[in-house]
């Protein structure tokens, strides 16, 4: 992607933090996040269960609202702040911006036809007629690889990974440009996840869209996405383009979440990087760098003083890295 | 597969029975998991992988029995013991599990009680199948959880399972699993639930309670990548039946039948980026009270031929312990 890249949507410092029950605490589930998404790219977003990647992607469709910061999306009359919208301003972004679910099972109505699921969102975006609503819905089943005629069956008739491309395709209804795809293939069976995989690159072809992909699978992030952002506790620790990161991970935390991943090929012997203990909480935050209690870098500077996102460029690739020692482990590779 | 079997599983059915119908989970299904291997059970859901652990436990579920078949569990002490016709309930199966066959399940939170504490659940193991004192037991426990990695142990030894983290959960099942040093572990897909670093932890664990106990572990996952990187020997299973076992150099190296070649297709793997082709496997696993005549997988195979639509095709040795069960392995294309 060496073109000029249009940026669909921009965050700066993002954050949701959620109160406490009868605490003083906060949870600060993301904690900070500057992020831009380019058009017709796909972001993988990565990370381990609880360090707040769903919840960055509610927060940009504003489902839940964030505290903190600003989201930016570029509309076709110029860009705009979607956390200073109000809720009803907001139906102009959720004509922009959609989201697949995990679950296919319950992001469905079990008393709803396919057809009743979907017509909603028609009706409200203007879509009078009941014969071009039908039509819409279908020419659309058929796109997700379905039959025309599911459109009357209950979500219950449907397997897995059909319930998903359903899911994808009242995603797709009111044309977004952006979709947020959370954990949109976890859930499925592997012979299953293939199928959704590619349908989800075929569209992204056809209708030139962009998708934020969220999932705690690093191989399935490699296969879908142009760039991955590493996040660990609400904040991001590495950007950069999928092969990059892959190849030449800067911060520990990114390399040793990739050597824990089994990989599929018996001859591949690599050495495990073992993270003791667990994520800690989000409402203890620890203090300088979120990642010092694991790391097996960790200094004093580390306990002490957050670090700063760093830009790089290698070979003409933006490489961003929030680690105090990112210069010294990009001097390593320049001697490589 | 070489070696001494600690388990042997012959020609087991397990059959599920409701309204009047029924599903044969485990449709004739023989292997032997042998001392201080690993043996990996791969397929998709509903393939029986988890019945077959279920039987060997001998925890199935009311509707369901074994039909036929026999697992027998080959003691060093006791000979010889027959697991299939023991009672389910009974004292001699009572004593075996959780003392010599010991498992672990899926989901950590769901295995334990919630209303006990972590460590009364670990030590009633112990309390239950060794004559020592409540003392020894509880000493033995904190041993367990410093041998888990668990931190602060004598904290935590006195907590309820909702103050563990999901990691920590599944390692107290272990601890419990391996309390009486058993000499076969079933683990039932156990880091399905959890995050990929904290199943690298899961997996150490079980490797060094192997090297050290020269325990035998039946490992059922649908990840190849864990069983890549953790099996001895692997079986492949579809729709009840084993399709392909070997050593799991003879079956990721050269699979040879067409749904594990299908499965290893359909899978990202890492470092490979997006210039790689994944294929799913076309069609759906069929439904398990409308099976297809013949070979199981003859609906959703690229190679398949008549003879596939008429018979389930039998066991083939290709070379070595390398067993497939295809009638047209010959003519799918090798790389």
């Amino acid at each position: 992607m060496s073109e000029k890249r249009n940026p669909i949507l921009t965050l700066r410092n993002m954050q949701v933090h959620f109160p406490v029950k009868g605490k003083k605490a906060v949870v600060k589930a993301v904690d900070g996040i500057d992020l831009v998404v380019y058009e017709g790219e796909t972001l993988g977003l990565v990370g381990e269960s609880g360090c707040g990647k769903t919840t960055l992607g509610k927060a940009t469709l504003q489902l839940i609202r964030p505290t903190g910061g600003e989201a930016i999306f570029e509309f076709a009359d110029g860009p705009q702040d979607l956390r200073k919208m109000s809720n009803k301003e907001l139906d102009k972004a959720r004509k922009e911006m959609q989201i697949v679910f995990q679950d296919p099972q319950s992001s469905l109505n079990p008393s709803f036809t396919i057809f009743q699921s979907m017509s909603d969102p028609l009706k409200k975006f203007g879509v009078k007629s009941k014969e071009e609503r039908r039509k819409i819905v279908g020419d659309l089943l058929e796109e997700v690889n379905m039959q025309r005629e599911y459109m009357d069956r209950y979500p219950t008739e449907f397997s897995g990974g059909q319930r998903q491309r359903i899911g994808i395709a009242r995603a797709l209804l009111i044309n977004p440009r952006l979709i947020v795809c959370d954990e949109a293939v976890s859930a499925l069976d592997v012979s299953i996840q293939a199928q959704v995989l590619n349908l989800l690159n075929k569209l992204k072809e056809e209708r030139g869209l962009t998708y934020i992909f969220i999932s705690h699978d690093l191989s399935v992030i490699e296969y879908i996405s142009d760039r991955v952002a590493v996040m660990y506790l609400g904040k991001i620790m590495e950007i950069a383009d999928a092969d990059a990161l892959y190849q030449e991970a800067m911060h520990p935390y990114t390399k040793a979440l990739l050597s824990a991943i089994p990989v599929a090929d018996i001859d591949h012997h690599k050495k495990r990087i073992l993270l003791e203990g667990d994520v800690p909480s989000p409402m203890n935050m620890p203090s300088g760098c979120r990642f010092h209690t694991r790391c097996s870098q960790c200094q004093q500077i580390c306990k002490e003083k957050v670090p700063e996102m760093k830009t790089y460029t290698i070979g003409g690739r933006e490489h961003m890295v929030a680690c105090h020692f990112s210069d010294e482990a990009y001097r390593n590779m320049e001697q490589q | 597969m070489s070696g001494e079997s600690v388990i042997s599983v012959k020609n087991l059915k397990t059959y599920f029975y409701s309204e009047n119908r029924c599903n044969k989970a485990v449709n004739g299904v023989s292997f032997e998991i042998e001392r201080g291997r690993t043996l990996c059970v791969v397929g998709e859901s509903g393939c029986g992988k988890s019945v077959t652990a279920s039987s060997i436990m001998q925890l199935l579920p009311k509707l369901s029995r074994i039909e036929e078949g026999e697992i027998v569990y080959h003691s060093e002490t006791q000979g010889d013991i027959v697991l299939s016709k023991l009672k389910k309930n009974g004292k001699e199966m009572r004593s075996l599990r959780g003392k010599d066959i010991a498992m672990i399940f899926q989901d950590p939170m769901t295995a334990l009680n919630p209303v006990y504490k972590v460590g009364w659940q670990i030590m009633e193991n112990i309390l239950q199948h060794e004559d020592v004192t409540k003392e020894e037991a509880r000493k033995r426990t904190l041993d367990l959880l410093i041998q888990m990695g668990i931190p602060e142990p004598e904290k935590r030894i006195d907590q309820y399972p909702h103050e563990y983290s999901g990691g920590m959960r599944q390692r107290a099942v272990i601890a419990m699993a391996m309390s009486c040093n058993p000499k076969v572990l079933l683990a039932d897909e156990p880091t399905t639930a959890l995050d990929v670093t904290i199943q690298a932890q899961i997996f150490e664990l079980m490797e060094s309670l192997k090297k050290e106990h020269n325990t035998a572990i039946l490992l059922i996952t649908h990840d190849m990548g864990v069983v890549s990187e953790m099996a001895d020997d692997v079986i492949v299973m579809y729709m009840g039946n084993v399709i392909e076992s070997g050593t799991a150099r003879e079956v990721l190296k050269n699979p040879v039948h067409p749904y594990t070649r299908a499965l290893l297709a359909s899978i990202p793997i890492l470092g490979k980026g997006k210039e790689q082709q994944i294929e799913p496997i076309r069609g759906m696993t069929p439904n398990p009270h409308n099976r297809p005549k013949g070979c199981q997988f003859e609906p959703r195979c690229d190679f398949s031929c008549d003879t596939c639509r008429e018979s389930m095709p039998g066991e083939e040795i290709l070379e070595g312990t390398h067993m497939v069960r295809c009638h047209c392995w010959r003519e799918v294309p090798r790389e």
